[in-house]
């Protein structure tokens, strides 16, 4: 099964190569289209790969991995970056990096089959474009179609049927939901104007293999001229990884929350109102949920008083609402329809070891 | 041209006529009922431009997920409450039934059904206008319904009118951490806070009828919160009657702590004054006046009620069924029923990390007899109340907080093509 996708890329990229050596250079990014107030009606447009099936980046796209992502009902993820030629993203010690307009956040988001097969291909469903353009930043879903081969705009989302094996062995079935645009600002929201909110220095500062070798996203980035401005990665503060058993709970817990809840659940996130505030920047035990009551939680509370009870996580409202699936209960909002259950270990496991209110 | 088109043609030329920003003419997107209708109506939701109107025509409309509007300027218009249904019955993903996020939005003439949370909520939004809306969770009170039927929330010139809210399981219309606010002419029925105004500056409640909640109207302010010490609240000429539906709130909100028939509720705030309201038939207590009651951590915040007014209100039949602690008790020493107002005494809080308070507060209760607890500092349970009754309870003249304005634009009426004030 992957070694005949593998040829059918293989003839794919053949065919292309012929394509492209017959006449013209090959086609790089197309800019202008990206800057267009028009979508394209489909990925490809774009030429932000080098291939249809969007596997090959195109000269000027350049990948890059978190150190703690944000769970997507089990997707894998291949992230991508593109900064206009002669242009370079500025470096910020809290918040996203500054990226000049021009540039362009790729996020595909794919299943393999069976997710213990780590030599397999996953199949992509969506790939997201965050573009900044003169006005800001604008926010764009293509679905794939079922052979891979086209990704065409879908503006008011839509849900889809995804099976897979998971890495634990066990056959899933997910309502995967592909977010309209608005959705997509509901998380990517600063202030209430559309952001990036994953690509920070912290949450950067980590091992990529490149291809040619191992280094740090960072130091890689300076060096490439990508980034300015940033000092040696040993030198900038870390978003620990989730899942390495070489940090704390405590640490890995708190990176978990930032980048699940901390976009929204910040003092210029989506969910100001609520004052549970969760970046890994906060201090205030109380704005981070311990002992802290709810505020407009109404039934998602699940009649518990606390969002975090020290000690006790079948007491704490954040366990219940991670736990849940059910709309208008489970957190986050968006953006999943199983429960994580990897992700609700640990942040059990974290409020079970904290010490018990008096 | 058809009468129809007339009138249609009519609302564009207003839509134009009111909206500042944006280029070009205002057009109108329309959306029937039928097929595809969902994804039809969140394209039209996204693709509407500053200025324009997404018609909505008659029918109900099951949603799946949750709508959501983001551009400014853009009237969201139904064919009436009870003909354009946006029902969420078959919800499967997102929280709210409408989120609306764009400046300057009106959303008019239509009905949210059983949304899984909130029915509409507008967060962090200048100038929203909620009008002729029913927003029902249709099965009654149920502790599985959403929490708010229509929720601005950190917004700022709020205008709800003409709505009706039944079966919320905390605040049928909440007003929460927004300012320069105007609540008249709706119903707000068998929620459990009928109308509440939480952590709100300057807000104008008036002419509404809040019946069969747990409590009627509530003011309430939060501490830990980004916007708190709400203040210039004034609550008037509503009629609050018959709150009687058993508190259904799930347990750890605080409207949970609300005793089933109250009628007015004035928790911490300063400058809130009650005046003029019918309020009757309200088993705990006609006016309930209180500090916070839990323990909190924040300094900024003041748990306190605090220049609080209420006067000229007509009390009927209230506190004859007590549903608080010691309610029994009391009613028996008051002679059979709660008086028409209860304040729980408290004067002073102390400050977390800090001594205490030395502020004096301010109290013009005039709708006695009122009953003081005497619980004097903030946290006292009321197990310790030493109950004493007096005629009113009168300081100095306070002024009432000044009416609440609102940008013109917000009052011009897509139905009627003019400014109604």
């Amino acid at each position: 099964m992957n070694r005949r996708w593998a040829r059918s890329v293989a003839a794919l990229s053949a065919a292309l190569g012929l394509v492209c050596g017959a006449a013209s250079p090959r086609p790089g990014v197309d800019f202008a289209r990206l800057m267009s107030d028009a979508p394209e009606p489909t990925l490809q447009a774009y030429r932000l790969f080098e291939d249809a099936r969007g596997s090959r980046p195109a000269p000027g796209v350049t990948p890059y991995t978190l150190n703690t992502p944000l769970f997507s009902d089990y997707a894998e993820k291949r992230r991508f970056l593109y900064l206009p030629p002669g242009t370079a993203m500025t470096y910020r010690d809290r918040g996203v990096m500054d990226i000049p307009v021009g540039g362009v956040l790729i996020k595909t988001f794919g299943y393999r089959p069976d997710q213990r097969d780590a030599s397999a291909v996953a199949r992509p469903v969506e790939t997201r474009l965050l573009i900044h353009r003169n006005a800001g930043w604008a926010a764009l879903t293509y679905v794939w179609n079922a052979e891979g081969t086209e990704a065409v705009l879908k503006r008011a989302g839509t849900s889809l049927k995804v099976a897979f094996v998971g890495s634990d062995g066990a056959k899933r079935e997910i309502d995967y939901v592909v977010p309209n645009v608005n959705q997509c600002k509901q998380c990517h929201s600063v202030n209430g104007q559309l952001s990036p909110i994953g690509p920070k220095a912290r949450n950067l500062n980590g091992p990529y293999d490149y291809g040619s070798g191992v280094e740090n996203q960072l130091d890689h980035l300076s060096k490439a001229a990508l980034l300015t401005q940033a000092p040696n990665s040993s030198s900038i503060a870390r978003t620990p990884t989730w899942d390495s058993l070489s940090e704390t709970v405590d640490a890995r817990a708190r990176a978990y929350l930032d980048v699940n809840c901390g976009h929204c659940h910040s003092r210029s996130g989506f969910a100001s109102n609520s004052g549970l505030f969760l970046e890994l920047e906060e201090t205030d035990a109380s704005a981070l949920g311990v002992g802290k009551r709810p505020v407009a939680a109404g039934r998602a509370s699940g009649g518990l008083e606390y969002a975090i009870a020290p000690g006790d996580p079948d007491h704490s409202i954040i366990i219940h609402r991670m736990a849940s699936v059910e709309p208008g209960v489970m957190m986050p909002q968006l953006g999943r329809s199983v429960t994580h259950a990897e992700g609700l270990a640990l942040v059990r496991a974290y409020i079970a070891q904290m010490k018990p209110a008096m | 041209m058809s009468r129809h088109d007339a009138r249609v043609c009519a609302i564009a030329a207003v839509v134009i006529f009111s909206v500042s920003a944006g280029p070009g003419l205002a057009r109108t997107l329309r959306v029937a009922s039928g097929a595809n209708a969902e994804e039809r109506l969140q394209s039209a939701l996204i693709d509407a431009k500053p200025g324009d109107t997404v018609r909505i025509g008659p029918g109900r409309f099951a949603i799946t997920g949750s709508l959501s509007l983001d551009t400014p300027h853009v009237r969201v218009k139904g064919a009436g409450a009870g003909r354009t249904i946006l029902s969420f019955d078959g919800q499967t993903s997102g929280s709210d039934g409408v989120l609306i996020t764009g400046d300057g939005a009106v959303i008019e003439d239509l009905a949210v059904e059983n949304s899984k949370g909130n029915g509409i909520k507008a967060k962090g939004v200048d100038q929203i206008v909620f009008r002729r809306l029913r927003v029902e969770w249709t099965g009654g009170p149920k502790a599985s319904n959403g929490a708010y039927g229509v929720y601005p929330v950190s917004s700022k010139h709020v205008l709800i009118e003409h709505v009706t809210v039944k079966g919320a399981s905390d605040a049928g219309i909440y007003v929460g951490q927004s300012q320069d606010i105007v609540v008249r002419h709706s119903e707000a029925a068998f929620n459990v806070a009928g109308i509440e105004i939480e952590n709100c500056y300057h807000a104008d409640v008036y002419e509404n009828v809040s019946t069969h909640n747990a409590g009627g109207i509530l003011v309430f302010d939060l501490p830990g919160l980004p916007q708190m010490g709400g203040h210039s609240i004034r609550v008037f000429h509503n009629r609050v009657v018959d709150n009687d539906t058993a508190n259904f709130a799930p347990k750890g909100n605080i409207v949970a702590s609300v005793p089933t028939g109250t009628g007015v509720m004035v928790m911490a705030n300063r400058d809130v004054h009650v005046f003029e309201n019918d309020i009757s038939g309200n088993g705990s207590a006609a006016l309930l006046v209180v500090a916070y009651l839990n323990a909190f951590k924040d300094p900024t915040y003041n748990p306190l009620p605090r220049d609080v007014a209420t006067y000229r209100n007509r009390i009927g039949r209230n506190g004859f069924d007590p549903k608080f602690d010691g309610g029994p008790i009391l009613a028996k020493l008051s002679g059979g029923s709660i008086p028409p107002t209860l304040w729980d005494g408290v004067t002073q809080y102390v400050v977390p990390g800090g001594a205490a308070s030395t502020d004096r507060i301010r109290l013009n209760l005039k709708d006695g007899p009122v009953v003081n607890l005497n619980l004097k500092t903030q946290g006292t349970p009321v197990t310790s109340a030493q109950p004493s009754v007096s005629p009113e309870f009168v300081d100095s003249e306070m002024a009432a907080p000044d009416p609440v304005t609102l940008p013109a634009a917000m009052f011009r009426d897509g139905r009627k093509g003019r400014a109604r004030r």
